[in-house]
């Protein structure tokens, strides 16, 4: 009987200069480790001398060259096997440039980091940026390789040379290789086994050395952090769930939500099939909590304890690598995603742009090239909770996106910026909570029908006026009082002091907002058709009135709506007569989890009156339903 | 090892969740196998023994007995709502493909037709990156244009949990929550979830099925193991794979690279 193994699979990713033979030493891993289905290794064989070439161990992995791949269970990609000690999981990373991405995606991934470096050619370019990648990464558990040392007739000096040279570039980042191993992959000296030629070298083997590396654990000892993915309704409950990223949550414990500043009690921790009476989770679990009061809480925000609270920020750092073909650049536009948090940000400065080669900075630079490294200033048009990397690092790290694409990822750091939480005073308690003598059931009673924010929102000429005109004509027809709030009778008075630079549409929309959260209080059935192409914005309207706002995107592409045009303003701004122009010169989001899209260009006028009438009745309807709460699933 | 199994779920209900939030409208494949249905039992888990989103079977008319009688026993049971979707015939497939490939083919088209029927934006598959060399290249968002096809040499980046969940119209997009789940692990969890399998996994007289697929392009493999420890300790043992009773994956060099190219899951 073998001893017991180690329960958890180790998460490795090889990373190295394109050629130092990487592929190699995992093809030869495997068949040590006696990890190849059998026959494998014939096949290969019978491959090269078909060819007329060498044996190659790093065939082992080319699955995608179909004749050598007969259904195997090896790939470049994830690629399981086993020690006496445990099971592995490797994630290759091609060394070639362009290959950046898959490497990041590989190392993300992994609890430690195999570093292959050919004993003759020493430290190269992508030697250099792999590890300055693994630093960004946050990987601590680092075995260098020194490799290829049949090439020096396994000569110690010439891998003391190299072994100093990597040393010296890893300590100037501020990574230190746990071991340092002379290999010859080929011959699989030091992989598993010892092998005849290095005798001079007294330390661990590759694979020793990987065995005693520790899988991540999860990190129950930090503040915990519990960032709500969604919010599911059914029968009677309302279940938050999320996955706990640090720290533990009992049940009983009171919860602190950011950034609403609001506060519940968890009364249980959910389970199924059997509902054990669970009263404690921790980092790394998947659950479902229910709380005891209703408070507004949605995919985003993070529930803390009272103590140890996230800090609350509309601009932060982040220390970056640059993916895009496109360069990032001072005042662009992005989304960031970090846990179950996503900003609109826009990029304040660039700080530094790091060199990975000699590590020179260059400050304030204009802008960061593909698979480049910087430290930037990002804003957001809200306060986000956040989490520095040094404090949390599953939280403090996010992800860079541009349109549809992944563009960039890095980690957060908030040095020298302060906690905005305290000027953030909770508004919520005056207005989510009815203070009032009249119910909203007793107004609903005496008027037929509750209030309600039919938020409109789509390109100028998407068809927002239109239908907001008919729509209000015919629920009111039905007896309902409904009330169109539009650029008329908003922008000459409420409004009049503001004009339309990003801020002042923010203000506009805001303010709007507010409004639209009064008048539906008040049991009206607000229809509001503002262009409102910002997110954040949108978002914030909701938050006014949460249990109210349904967000209507009203669908038409930008060319569709240029060739309405019916008030004449996109010629204007396509002769710059109008600066920015929504969909122009200025952009638009379109809503990323819309209440209703309503298509005006595959539908004709009617549909879509219709679709709106249908969907304001049923959610202002007495009896049904005690009107709309939050961005809930209700499942069945 | 209950630690790990503890983990895989933990990791697979945060995709089906993040799937669920970002995703709509969406469905999910159930072939009816141990990996799908394994699966399923973990979509019950994200959302307390709901399903909130169909499930679909890609029926070919082809599956084996034993299998449909599972999905109707499951389906009443568990109260599930299945879409049973017929694959078009294989007289429409490409003529020039080897017979097993065309036969795999037509779930490829089946796939087609059906997310033009319903629109769905995801579809929720369960593979594994251990079956097959092509699999373990698949991210756990995948996107494929309209037709199906995978681009796998320019794949997006996908780190840190963050998936690519936007998409421009017309894509969809492939979810892998067991992307990360060998067949071992499948098997424990089956066995300590006491999940309800087909009976077509288990030895009768020297052979069982360890991978389920069409009756004309399947084959059982010798083995004498009668339940799920039994199997278990086999594959902790045996250095076949998985798929070797799957015609489809061999007839050429590189049949399956191009199944899966076109579409296949």
């Amino acid at each position: 009987m073998t001893k017991k193994k180690l329960s958890q699979k180790l998460g490795v990713v090889i990373v190295g200069h394109v050629d130092h033979g990487k592929s190699t030493l995992i093809g030869r891993l495997l068949n040590d480790t006696n990890s190849l289905e059998d026959g494998k290794i014939d096949e290969i064989k019978a491959v090269c001398e078909r060819r007329n070439v060498p044996f190659e161990w790093s065939f082992v992995l080319d699955a995608f060259q179909a004749e050598r791949d007969q259904a195997v269970t090896i790939d470049t990609t994830q690629i399981f096997f086993s020690s006496s000690a445990r099971d592995y999981v490797i994630i290759d990373a091609p060394g070639h440039r362009e290959f950046l991405k898959n490497m990041i995606s590989g190392a993300a991934q992994a609890d430690a980091a195999v570093l292959v470096v050919d004993a003759a050619e020493g430290v190269r370019e992508q030697t250099r940026r792999h590890a300055y990648m693994l630093h960004l990464l946050g990987m601590k558990q680092i075995a260098v390789v020194i490799n290829k040392m049949d090439k020096v007739d396994y000569n110690p000096e010439s891998f003391e040379a190299v072994s100093k040279e990597c040393e010296a570039y890893l300590g100037s980042i501020g990574l230190q290789a746990t071991f340092i191993v002379p290999i010859a992959a080929r011959g699989g000296d030091m992989l598993s086994d010892r092998g005849d030629n290095l005798d001079w070298y007294k330390g661990k083997t590759l694979l020793e050395a990987l065995d005693s590396f520790d899988v991540s654990s999860p990190p129950i000892a930090k503040p915990l952090r519990f960032p709500i993915q969604d919010v599911y309704r059914f029968e009677e409950k309302r279940i938050l769930v999320g996955r706990v990223e640090t720290g533990i949550l009992r049940k009983g414990d009171t919860l602190f939500f950011s950034p609403t500043n609001e506060k519940a009690v968890v009364t249980s921790i959910e389970s199924w099939p059997d509902n054990d009476q669970i009263v404690e989770v921790q980092a790394g679990q998947s659950v479902g909590i229910t709380l005891s009061e209703p408070v507004f809480v949605e995919r985003g925000h993070v529930a803390s304890h009272e103590q140890n609270l996230p800090m609350l920020s509309n601009v932060f750092q982040a220390n970056i690598f640059w993916l895009s073909e496109k360069a990032l650049k001072v005042g662009n536009t992005y989304t960031v995603r970090y846990g179950t948090s996503e900003a609109r940000v826009s990029v304040q400065s660039i700080d530094t742009l790091v060199d990975t080669q000699d590590l020179g900075k260059q400050d304030a630079a204009p802008e960061v090239p593909k698979n480049a490294v910087a430290e930037v200033t990002l804003r957001a048009r809200d306060t986000l909770p956040i989490d520095p990397h040094k404090d949390n690092d599953k939280l403090g790290r996010v992800v860079i996106y541009d349109g549809y694409d992944v563009v960039g990822g890095g980690l957060l750091n908030m040095d020298g910026y302060p906690d905005q939480r305290s000027s953030d005073t909770p508004k919520s308690e005056n207005i989510y909570k009815v203070s009032h003598s009249v119910t909203p059931e007793m107004r609903a009673g005496m008027l037929g029908h509750y209030g309600g924010i039919f938020w409109l929102t789509g390109l100028s000429g998407s068809g927002k006026s239109t239908l907001a005109v008919a729509v209000e004509k015919e629920i009111f027809a039905r007896g309902k009082n409904i009330y169109v709030l539009d650029g008329d009778n908003v922008r000459h008075g409420l409004n009049a002091d503001l004009g339309f630079s990003p801020e002042d549409r923010t203000e506009n929309i805001r303010r709007i907002g507010e409004v639209a959260a009064l008048q539906a209080n008040a049991g009206v059935i607000v229809l509001s058709a503002f262009i409102s192409p910002y997110q954040q914005d949108r978002d914030r309207a909701r938050m006014a009135a949460p249990h109210h706002f349904h967000e209507i995107y009203v669908k038409a592409d930008l060319a569709t709506c240029e060739g309405r045009d019916p008030k004449g303003l996109y010629k204007k701004a396509r002769s710059g007569e109008i600066k920015e122009f929504t969909g122009i010169d200025s952009p638009y989001e379109p809503p990323v989890n819309p209440d209703l899209v309503v298509d005006t260009e595959g539908n004709d006028i009617e549909t879509c009156v219709k679709q709106i009438v249908d969907y304001i009745e049923a959610n202002v309807q007495v009896g049904k339903i005690e009107s709309k709460e939050e961005k809930i699933r209700v499942l069945k | 090892m209950t630690q790990h199994l503890d983990d895989l779920e933990a990791r697979s209900i945060y995709i089906i969740r993040e799937a669920y939030a970002r995703i709509n409208p969406m469905a999910m494949l159930w072939s009816i196998g141990k990996d799908s249905t394994a699966m399923l039992w973990l979509v019950r888990k994200a959302f307390f023994g709901r399903v909130p989103f169909p499930l679909v079977l890609l029926d070919t008319g082809m599956e084996m007995d034993e299998v449909y009688d599972f999905r109707d026993r499951l389906t009443k049971e568990w109260d599930l709502d299945v879409i049973n979707h017929m694959c078009p015939p294989e007289e429409d497939m490409d003529q020039t493909l080897p017979p097993a490939t065309r036969a795999a083919m037509r779930k490829t088209e089946g796939l087609k037709t059906l997310l033009e029927e319903h629109k769905f934006k995801g579809v929720v598959c369960g593979i594994r990156r251990d079956e097959q060399g092509l699999r373990a290249k698949e991210r756990v968002f995948s996107p494929r244009s309209l037709d199906g096809s995978w681009d796998f040499k320019d794949q997006p980046p996908e780190f840190w949990d963050q998936y690519k969940t936007e998409f421009p119209e017309g894509c969809h997009v492939r979810i892998h929550p067991i992307l990360h789940w060998t067949e071992v692990d499948i098997w424990k969890y089956t066995q300590r979830e006491n999940i309800p399998l087909c009976d077509l996994y288990f030895a009768r007289d020297g052979m069982r099925y360890r991978s389920l697929g069409e009756k004309n392009i399947t084959k059982p493999v010798p083995s004498n193991a009668s339940n799920i420890e039994e199997i278990i300790h086999e594959l902790e043992t045996t250095k076949t794979s998985e798929r070797a009773g799957r015609a489809m994956d061999k007839e050429t060099e590189n049949s399956f690279e191009k199944l899966r190219s076109q579409g296949y899951m």
